[in-house]
């Protein structure tokens, strides 16, 4: 069969099974809607918050980007996990204990006030919106590739599916269609890798081929270090980047994953304080799958590309370079016309240009696998886009029949409150496609802004929350201010007033706009904890609730208004 | 001798808070440390195909994340149920 014909099999199958899950698992109460009647179960919470964490970016580009930073790639890696360990250590089992349904709920409570609320749910908005465009920018891209539909009718067809179980499904339908979206794109991941992996090294295992041979004596590694070095490339294993820049960048999205509120809020789904915890060592394992096949694949993909066309005649290409050609993912242009590719550091010399997006999309082509495997490629890259886009629309629509409407109007009955959560969910979800499809400029370059400024919001309140009984609501106002208005004014100066003095000469010591906001949340952390020490220390009741969280006895049910 | 219920609490906190300690400062050690840090020094060393550094730095320090969470989730049970906190 053509791959055409297997890609609409696949991904329509995919859909079929979302929307069957959709329907069967309608909310019929806010507690379903907002965090699925907290009875999920750890396994199938861990595998939800995966396919929640792993964007349409983590699935199409990591790898790619990996590939092309090598050695400097490391920050995604160990930032985008690494923060599952605070997450799990620090947040997730005393938030699930306090038991309500949002993370602007805990800065409200803990710190009485509804000033901090609403700071809190601002920044809620703001960094589920920058995510959710891109996510719906995936979809439309992964439409227009695959299946050959114009990108504005994948948008289309995309926003069609999410409102389907979002809206009605609220966090139940999300949750157990998460778990049939992990599998798919777990599943669709591995397969080109394991594949891939066996051709170059002969080891079925991706991690293990990572290290292995690709001739007798000569490791993979070793080779592309090599290949590169006589390209005039800078080394696979070597950094480029300063220690002190991959140490912020690695903080920065550490720290930012554990205070993205579309995280946290799954672990208020879990009956229990321990289940919370399990939980997160589950997610991280479905993750960890993942991450650590990516570095793999990203060896694997540059090794193969340069082989198959630096130095060979531009007549002689491989058919999947030509095959790509069409997209524009991958160009040659023989400029010195001698009929040869010349993959070059000189940008006026480089006769390849080679898509990071290429390296999981074109992998099974590469390895030359059957047709059915590219539209398992183009499910899973859909599963990943489709199940983020979901866990954001949901953060976005609680936030505002939650965390706006109750809090200000907490006379209205259950059945309105679900009605605007549904209808918030609805027009975050047409507002999303509207960004899919007329996607500013900018998309690319906010997400810097997404952890940043959650590491500097978001993650410092809510831990000395936890952990300060002394802080109060003065600290942590003011502490979110500076540390939101710092990154903010840092990152919008280097990425958009002055974007040409957007080197390491101008940074402060050295940090770039993707790591400052490590700094901002340092800076967040200072403002909390002085302001509290001169201003009244919170009331006794705001105590008794620390201690209260700090037991995992008595958490019960998710606490109902 | 009857224990202080509030004085329970405390220590049972102090405990959680060792833990916390020790397990960080793995987390910041194989991540921070080995991954970046002390990167070059660690890259004369050969782990099969791999410069040690960078394995850790793109393989190792997330298996070690995995195994902290792990290892926070059985101390912590054990804990609970020490102190007697533990959920039904």
């Amino acid at each position: 069969m053509e791959i055409l014909t297997w890609t609409y099999i696949l991904v329509g199958l995919t859909f079929a099974l979302y929307i069957g899950i959709a329907i069967w698992s309608r909310a019929g109460s806010t507690k379903e809607f907002y965090v699925a009647g907290g009875g999920v179960s750890p396994l199938a919470n861990g595998m939800a918050t995966a396919a929640d964490w792993m964007s349409a970016a983590s699935f199409i580009s990591m790898a790619g980007l990996i590939a092309f930073a090598g050695y400097d790639g490391s920050v995604y890696l160990m930032g985008w996990t690494g923060g599952y360990v605070l997450l799990a250590l620090l947040l997730a089992p005393y938030l699930r204990k306090f038991g309500k349904f949002t993370v602007p709920d805990f800065v409200g409570d803990r710190y009485y006030s509804n000033t901090a609320r609403v700071v809190a749910v601002i920044c809620a908005l703001f960094i589920s919106f920058v995510y959710v465009a891109g996510q719906m920018r995936g979809v439309g891209i992964v439409f227009s590739r695959y299946l050959e539909v114009p990108i504005e009718w994948g948008v289309v067809i995309g926003m069609i599916i999410v409102f389907f179980y979002a809206v009605l499904g609220g966090m139940k339908g999300i949750t157990y269609t998460q778990v049939a979206q992990y599998c798919v794109l777990i599943f669709a991941y591995m397969v080109p890798a394991i594949f891939i992996s066996m051709q170059l090294t002969g080891n079925p295992i991706p991690q293990l081929g990572f290290g292995g041979e690709v001739e007798a004596g000569v490791s993979l590694l070793d080779k592309l270090d090599g290949v590169l070095d006589d390209l005039g490339f800078a080394a696979y294993t070597d950094g480029r980047k300063s220690m002190t820049d991959m140490f912020m960048i690695t903080l920065a999205l550490m720290v930012g994953t554990a205070g993205l509120p579309h995280v946290i809020v799954r672990f208020f789904t879990v009956p229990r304080v321990k289940d919370a915890r399990l939980s997160a060592g589950y997610a991280l394992v479905f993750i960890a799958i993942l991450y650590t096949t990516a570095p793999a694949v990203a060896a694997f993909g540059i090794y193969n590309a340069i082989n198959s066309t630096s130095e060979k005649p531009v007549s002689e290409l491989p058919t999947w370079v030509q095959t790509w050609q069409k997209t524009n993912l991958i160009q040659v242009d023989d400029k010195n016309g001698d009929g040869i590719v010349q993959y070059l550091p000189d940008p006026n010399q480089n006769e390849l240009q080679i898509d990071k997006d290429i390296m999981v999309l074109a992998s099974p082509e590469i390895a030359e696998l059957p047709n059915w495997v590219v539209g398992l490629v183009a499910a899973g890259a859909m599963a990943a886009a489709l199940s983020t886009a979901a866990g954001l629309l949901l953060v976005i629509s609680t936030s505002v029949s939650r965390d706006l409407f109750k809090t200000f109007r907490p006379e209205i009955t259950e059945k309105k409150e679900l009605m605007i959560a549904r209808i918030a969910a609805a027009g975050a979800v047409i507002l999303a496609g509207y960004f899919g499809v007329n996607p500013p400029g900018f998309v690319a370059q906010v997400v810097a802004f997404a952890f940043g400024l959650a590491a500097a919001s978001f993650f410092p309140v809510i831990l000395l929350g936890i952990f300060s009984s002394r802080i109060n609501k003065e600290g942590a106002i003011s502490g979110m201010l500076v540390g939101l208005v710092f990154t903010l004014g840092y990152i919008t100066y280097f990425k958009f007033i002055s974007p040409e003095l957007n080197t390491a000469k101008y940074w402060w010591f050295g940090v770039s706009p993707e790591g400052i906001g490590s700094i901002g949340m340092i800076l967040n952390f200072i403002v909390c904890v002085v302001v509290s020490r001169f201003t009244p220390a919170p009331p006794a009741s705001i105590q008794e609730m620390i201690e209260e969280i700090r037991i995992p006895r008595g958490a019960g049910k998710a606490i109902d208004h | 001798m009857p224990i202080d219920p509030k004085q329970k609490t405390k220590v049972y906190w102090k405990k959680n808070l060792q833990t916390l300690v020790v397990l960080l400062l793995i987390w910041f050690l194989v991540s921070f440390g080995c991954g970046i840090l002390w990167v070059e020094e660690l890259n004369s060393i050969q782990l099969g195909g791999f410069k040690l550094g960078f394995w850790f730095a793109q393989q190792g320090s997330i298996y070690v994340f995995v195994l902290l969470i792990f290892a926070y989730v059985y101390w912590m049970n054990r804990l609970d149920r020490k102190f007697d906190v533990d959920e039904e």
